[in-house]
């Protein structure tokens, strides 16, 4: 828990350390006040790295476990276990998609014969979901492989699309894994989930362990059902006060990378708890764990509650158990924020990290926007963002590419009433705005992908996105510049050309 | 590089004792492209397309993981994202295809901005790279979980990635496919002393990484708990080896 020592570099949100005295909001605070005022204004406090203590030396463990631990711990048949243990864990849900599947079913059939069976039929979740609309023969032929594999295996979750013509007509299709596992009841409380992908941490909404694993570990859970998994030790992260109306869980999360940089989590768990964090319903909650991966961490949770249930409810018939971290479990670290005192932020070229407030970057000139991937093309986040056009009632000044992250998303676009609007659609609200039209469900242009991939950055251009990662080339081309940005900021920019503040037109 | 300079070879010959021991893949095709790798080494620093001496990547019956590497490095900063390493376009090739495998490997590196890293990593028209060791900064392999990104370095004929500090889902796959040894610096700025090009040697029994050509020396950290999977030779064979898989497939 915090601890009454505030180190002198200690985290200030919202202000950047040296340009702390123009700040005109108030958590300019130097270190001297922060220790002088620290019982009343509690801004980020890191709680000193705890040494590991050997058992030997303590007698029985005296402390309890976090939730990622005592998810791993019934997950592998240990009544306990320590941060650093490797053990074996018994793994719900595997899923693939059409990037990482063929390679996977490649060593799968090297490693346990080409007659081998998988563990269980019914916990491998195949999604086809990055180079879907190409006309790249081996994307094409990627999944093409998959589909061989499911039906040879009588694989019970395969999200098939044969028409790539209209995405439409193929009714098991659903587009980006991590969403389609979410809504398709795939996400548990208390269970483990591992995916080919970074972004499987996504899933750490559900109150679940949830990880990206490489083709080979994942090919061997395919035979096993189980991989030797190495216990992180958990930082807490502490969210609390109102959420601003101007802001999003998107700024939350790029708020703390930008405060514990790319590597900060690396090897740990990340626990978002808080006042904040209840207040905000799944999709908001997903795309917060969603980027725990570009702080290096392993995995993301939020501690299931009444939003997670209702969630859950009609989409899963698996009994699951929720489990939360004890009272006296150990953290790491330990960082707080006052939400009231954020500001909408970006994430600038090249880097998740490299945070900046969007309002001080109003004088850069951007070339497009693109609202889409697991991250920012859920149905709220297009919700949020057709706010921003509703507000402004003015049109685009830049093309701006609107991908829903799953077939379902692209249904909510076109029938969902946005609040506040008289009962208009999302998409109607994107049409008067001058914004493209949806697009076929995918991943899209967030990895760039195939030449032919729609809105794929083929020039050097400036970019903001709602997506998760801005390293050199992440969305195309390598001298691309990528801002990284929650959707009411995306949207403002469409409206003005330029990196804006979305409190330029919410009320 | 100096023309007085006493020509060293710039790989040592592997002897069949000491073959790098990866998951039990009998991957003929695989085989045969790094046996064919064992050119003789060059002792002319001056020529500049060196041929590659690698050590079989793989061999059932080997027991025992290498203790050298030796050769021109390729320097590094921090942060080198999987999107650089192999940038997302490539990933439609598969890496158990032995065909596509290679092709992965001509494509390693081409995500990095040219005018950060002028040398290229691997020469145009070429499908393998002259720099079987990279020393690097910060948080190596940050970015995506994609196995292609330490598949496509082995494939190029990298042997192992001497850096600051890892991003653990590339250091997992590295050690789970046993395509490139993932090395860790005790210090911190080894990559700021390093040159593209210099003549290095790695040593995982003394613990060292020696720059011949700057003429220092820095401790490398021990392989900690991932040295028991790589000794065995991958996941698969430290599964067999522990009980947890049956042998018999």
């Amino acid at each position: 828990m915090a601890t009454t020592v505030v180190p002198p570099h200690a985290a200030f949100f919202g202000a950047k350390k040296e340009i702390g005295a123009r700040s005109s909001f108030s958590p300019s605070i130097s270190a001297h006040r922060c220790r002088k005022h620290f019982l009343n204004k509690v801004l980020a406090v890191m709680a000193p790295a705890q040494p590991s203590r050997a058992p030997a030396t303590t007698g029985s463990v005296k402390h309890g476990m976090t939730m990622t631990e005592k998810i791993l711990a019934k997950s592998s048949d240990k009544s306990k276990l320590e941060p650093g243990e490797n053990i074996w864990v018994n793994i719900d849900v595997l899923m693939t998609h059409d990037v990482c599947g063929p390679g996977t079913i490649g060593i799968f059939k090297k490693e346990f014969g080409k007659n081998a069976k998988v563990w269980d039929r019914e916990k491998i979740v195949i999604i086809p979901d990055h180079y879907i609309f190409t006309s790249d023969e081996r994307a094409n032929r990627n999944v093409d492989i998959i589909r061989d594999f499911a039906l040879e295996q009588n694989i019970k979750y395969f999200y098939d699309i044969k028409d790539l013509s209209n995405f439409k007509v193929n009714p098991d299709y659903k587009g980006v894994c991590h969403v389609a596992l979410a809504q398709e009841g795939h996400c548990r409380p208390g269970e483990v989930l591992l995916g080919t992908d970074s972004h499987t941490c996504n899933a750490g909404a559900f109150g679940q362990f949830a990880t990206g694993i490489g083709n080979t570990d994942a090919g061997f859970v395919m035979g096993t059902g189980k991989l030797l998994l190495k216990v992180p030790p958990t930082m807490r992260f502490v969210l609390d006060g109102e959420m601003p109306h101007y802001l999003l869980a998107k700024d939350l999360i790029l708020q703390i990378i930008g405060e514990i940089t790319v590597a900060g989590a690396t090897y740990k768990s990340m626990e978002f708890v808080g006042s904040t964090v209840e207040s905000l319903n799944m999709e908001e909650r997903m795309t917060l764990c969603n980027m725990v991966v570009e702080a290096g961490g392993k995995n993301g949770v939020v501690p299931p509650d009444e939003t997670t249930f209702k969630y859950l409810e009609g989409k899963t018939s698996v009994n699951y158990e929720p489990v939360y971290s004890d009272e006296s479990a150990k953290f790491i670290s330990e960082y707080r924020f006052d939400v009231s005192k954020l500001e909408p932020v970006v994430a600038k070229p090249h880097s998740p990290d490299n945070r900046a407030l969007a309002r001080e970057c109003k004088d850069v000139k951007i070339d497009r926007v693109y609202i889409g991937s697991c991250t920012g093309g859920k149905t709220e986040d297009f919700m949020a963002a057709a706010k921003v056009f509703l507000a402004s009632g003015k049109k685009v000044k830049v093309p701006t590419f609107l991908v829903p992250a799953t077939q379902k998303v692209w249904i909510d676009l076109y029938s969902l009433p946005v609040p506040g609007s008289g009962g208009k659609t999302c998409s109607q609200i994107f049409e008067e705005a001058g914004c493209d039209t949806p697009a076929s469900p995918s991943c899209g242009a967030c990895l760039g992908g195939p030449r032919d991939t729609y809105a794929r950055m083929n020039e050097p251009m400036v970019c903001v996105s709602t997506t998760n990662r801005n390293f050199p080339g992440r969305m195309g081309h390598k001298e691309g510049q990528i801002y990284l940005a929650s959707p009411y900021t995306a949207a403002a920019s469409a409206l003005t050309g330029y990196v804006t503040d979305p409190r330029e037109f919410l009320p | 590089m100096a023309a007085t300079q006493t020509p060293v070879p710039l790989f040592t010959v592997r002897s069949s004792s000491q073959v790098f021991h990866c998951p039990a893949r009998t991957h003929p095709l695989h085989f045969a492209s790094n046996f064919s790798k064992f050119a003789k080494a060059s002792l002319s620093l001056r020529q500049s397309r060196i041929k590659n001496l690698t050590t079989p990547r793989a061999t059932p019956s080997s027991s025992s993981p290498p203790t050298t590497f030796h050769g021109q490095c390729y320097v590094l900063g921090d942060n080198i994202d999987t999107d650089q390493i192999i940038p997302a376009e490539h990933l439609t090739l598969v890496p158990s295809n032995p065909n596509e495998y290679r092709k992965l490997g001509s494509f390693s590196f081409s995500g990095l901005p040219t005018s950060l890293y002028p040398i290229p990593f691997i020469q145009p028209g070429t499908d393998s790279t002259q720099y079987p060791i990279i020393i690097a900064g910060a948080n190596f392999g940050c970015g995506s979980s994609r196995e292609h990104a330490p598949v496509a370095l082995g494939a190029a004929g990298v042997r192992a990635v001497v850096a600051e500090s890892y991003a653990r889902i590339f250091f997992r796959n590295s050690v789970a496919t046993g395509e490139v040894y993932p090395i860790e610096l005790e210090q911190e700025g080894v990559n700021k002393q390093c040159t593209t090009g210099d003549i290095v040697t790695v040593d995982l029994e003394r613990n060292v990484f020696i720059n011949h050509t700057k003429g220092k020396e820095f401790v490398l950290k021990p392989i900690g708990d991932a040295g028991p999977v790589i000794d065995a030779g991958g996941i698969f064979a430290y599964a067999r080896k522990t009980g947890m898989i049956s042998s018999v497939v």
